[in-house]
């Protein structure tokens, strides 16, 4: 596995809407690169034909009925909301991608 | 010369009671904000739980476009930062779909058209943003975690008339299946086609296009084919193109840039560690797909074949499933069925639309209808009559008969009473009977008519027409 490189930290900060200096990147880079290490290791191990594994015990088929339960007031909604009116809440104009 | 290639991609809201992860209530219309809870606005801590119903429905649009179900189904987190998901990712699925392999086969423009239908599977719908013109934008989640189903075509549109007859068709499908109101107005149903050209000889592409913002079918299709004219005239003048997502506007009839993709889309797609997978049970399945209705297109055919009808009445009659089972409840209770057809189509339709009234609502009963049917059928009134009699049986709850004997509707068919008519009718009209005998036929209707006035329409034209004839000739 290749080191991650400054690029790999600039694409992963863009995603993440971080907006880091380029010593902080640096920085993070070195810590990235000690957490891949890790992976490294675990790379050793033979995975073929282990199936991909989103939970470690094995379950599935976990539903709920189609019944209508009780929502919050619209008061707790918005109780955290740095800015809101009559019920939405209310930002800066952001732009429709 | 290039080819038009167009794909499809249409997100239905489900109709079910509460969301896809929470129990808050999928209406459409309430109050902003009135429906969310602690797991659709994505707070620390809350955790989702799926709905079955919606998965089941996911499953039976599936089998019903033909679909393979998937033996082993997984929920994703699909990331991107957006005000109109609170929690910073949309549950969605990815490549382990509920169904997907299905097929839709059309005929447009007389032609037979196969589209392969690449998956159905379920995701969340995300919240609305309302952009204020001073500056600032409101957010609200009623919508945020409603159970969407998102239906994929692979790209075997070569036309806009194909896209257009695929999603009536689509509709007519969510419709009969129950699980999509469709509509298109309201954002219950939204399609974003993707276009481009491509040289089949050489496999040359113009880059793909999305189009958004489409609120009806016919803007779907006018759409499509103003983005392939517009690529056929870059090609022409060497106008640089990219791939990027286009926005529709109506008003103007034209494709504007909305956004470019400069870099491909990282989405960091990976399983959603809050929900266990799901394995449908084979019975299950097969349950939901004994329980599927007669499809449309099946019902279409068959209301061709076995009564008769031009391919028009049995596209019309069969457009929604209560339409369709009200017209055979007709057929059955009074055979003849263009006729049904006539009366459903034309003088029923029109009350309903006059009314506002859906068809499950109609205040004359498909054995009310039928019974007036077999008034005209057995000479009691004539069809003229019977429109005037609809109506009144609309307005009064009555039937046909005691709308026709209330009103003294029935037609005179007593030969001596309309003798004396006839009698009248010709010493009434001389020149009609001179023009008659000089051998002009024609000059007969005005004597008809002369007895139909008199009669309010009642006498039996049949009966008229012969007494008339045997006058003149005798």
């Amino acid at each position: 596995m290749p080191d991650v490189t400054l690029d790999d930290v600039r694409h992963v900060c863009r995603l993440a809407r971080l907006d880091l200096s380029t010593s902080e990147m640096e920085r993070v880079r070195g810590e990235l690169n000690r957490i891949m290490a890790h992976f490294h290791e675990l790379q050793a191990l033979d995975t073929e034909g282990v199936p991909t594994t989103s939970h470690a015990i094995p379950m599935s088929n976990v539903y709920r009925e189609d019944i209508p339960g009780v929502s919050l007031p619209v008061e707790k909604v918005i109780q955290n909301a740095p800015d809101s009116v009559e019920g939405f809440f209310r930002t800066s104009l952001f732009v429709e991608e | 010369m290039y080819e038009p290639i167009v794909g499809v991609e249409v997100h239905a809201q489900l109709t079910t009671s509460s969301k896809m992860f929470c129990s808050c209530r999928a209406e459409f219309g309430a109050e902003p904000n009135t429906n969310v809870c602690p797991v659709c606005l994505g707070l620390p801590g809350s955790l989702p739980v799926t709905n079955r119903k919606a998965v089941e429905q996911v499953i039976r649009t599936g089998l019903a476009l033909g679909c393979e179900v998937g033996t082993l189904c997984r929920f994703y987190r699909k990331n991107y930062f957006y005000p109109d998901l609170a929690k910073n990712y949309q549950i969605s699925q990815y490549d382990e779909p509920l169904t997907f392999g299905g097929r839709m086969e059309l005929s447009v423009e007389g032609r037979p058209v196969s589209i392969r239908i690449r998956r159905a599977h379920l995701e969340e719908d995300t919240g609305k943003n309302i952009h204020l013109p001073n500056g600032r934008s409101l957010v609200e989640y009623n919508r945020c975690g409603v159970p969407l189903m998102e239906i994929v075509t692979e790209p075997d549109f070569r036309s806009a008339a194909e896209v257009r007859e695929y999603l009536l068709q689509l509709r007519r499908l969510l419709w009969y299946l129950g699980v999509s109101t469709a509509n298109m107005e309201e954002g219950a149903l939204r399609a974003e086609p993707t276009v481009n050209l491509r040289d089949p000889e050489t496999g040359e592409r113009t880059p793909k296009v999305e189009i958004k913002n489409l609120a009806s079918i016919r803007a779907v299709h006018d759409a499509v084919e103003y983005e392939i004219r517009r690529q056929y005239h870059c090609l022409e003048t060497g106008e640089p193109m990219q791939q990027e997502t286009r926005r529709w506007n109506e008003a103007q009839g034209i494709t504007t840039v909305m956004r470019t993709k400069e870099s491909a889309e990282d989405y960091m797609y990976f399983p959603e560690p809050d929900l266990v997978p799901i394995e449908p049970e084979p019975e299950w399945v097969e349950a939901i797909r004994a329980a599927l209705p007669e499809l449309p297109q099946a019902r279409q055919q068959r209301f061709v074949a076995e009564y008769g009808l031009p391919e028009y009445d049995a596209q019309v009659l069969t457009e929604d499933r209560a339409t369709a089972d009200y017209f055979e409840a007709v057929v059955q209770a009074c055979g003849e069925p263009k006729a049904c057809s006539n009366w459903v189509m034309g003088d029923l339709q029109r009350l309903l639309n006059e009314s506002g009234c859906s068809i499950t609502e109609s205040r004359v009963s498909p054995q009310q209808l039928a019974e007036l049917i077999g008034t005209i059928k057995d000479g009691t009134i004539s069809h003229n009559i019977a429109q005037a009699v609809l109506p009144k049986m609309w307005a009064t709850g009555h039937s046909a008969r005691e709308v026709i004997a209330a009103e003294n509707l029935a037609l005179i068919s007593d030969a001596t009473e309309i003798e004396k008519l006839v009698d009248e009718a010709i010493a009434a009209n001389p020149k009609a009977v001179a023009d008659y005998r000089g051998g002009k036929e024609k000059a007969l209707g005005a004597i008809v008519g002369h007895v139909m006035r008199q009669t309010k329409g009642q006498a039996n034209a049949a009966v008229v027409n012969e007494l008339i004839l045997a006058r003149l000739n005798g």
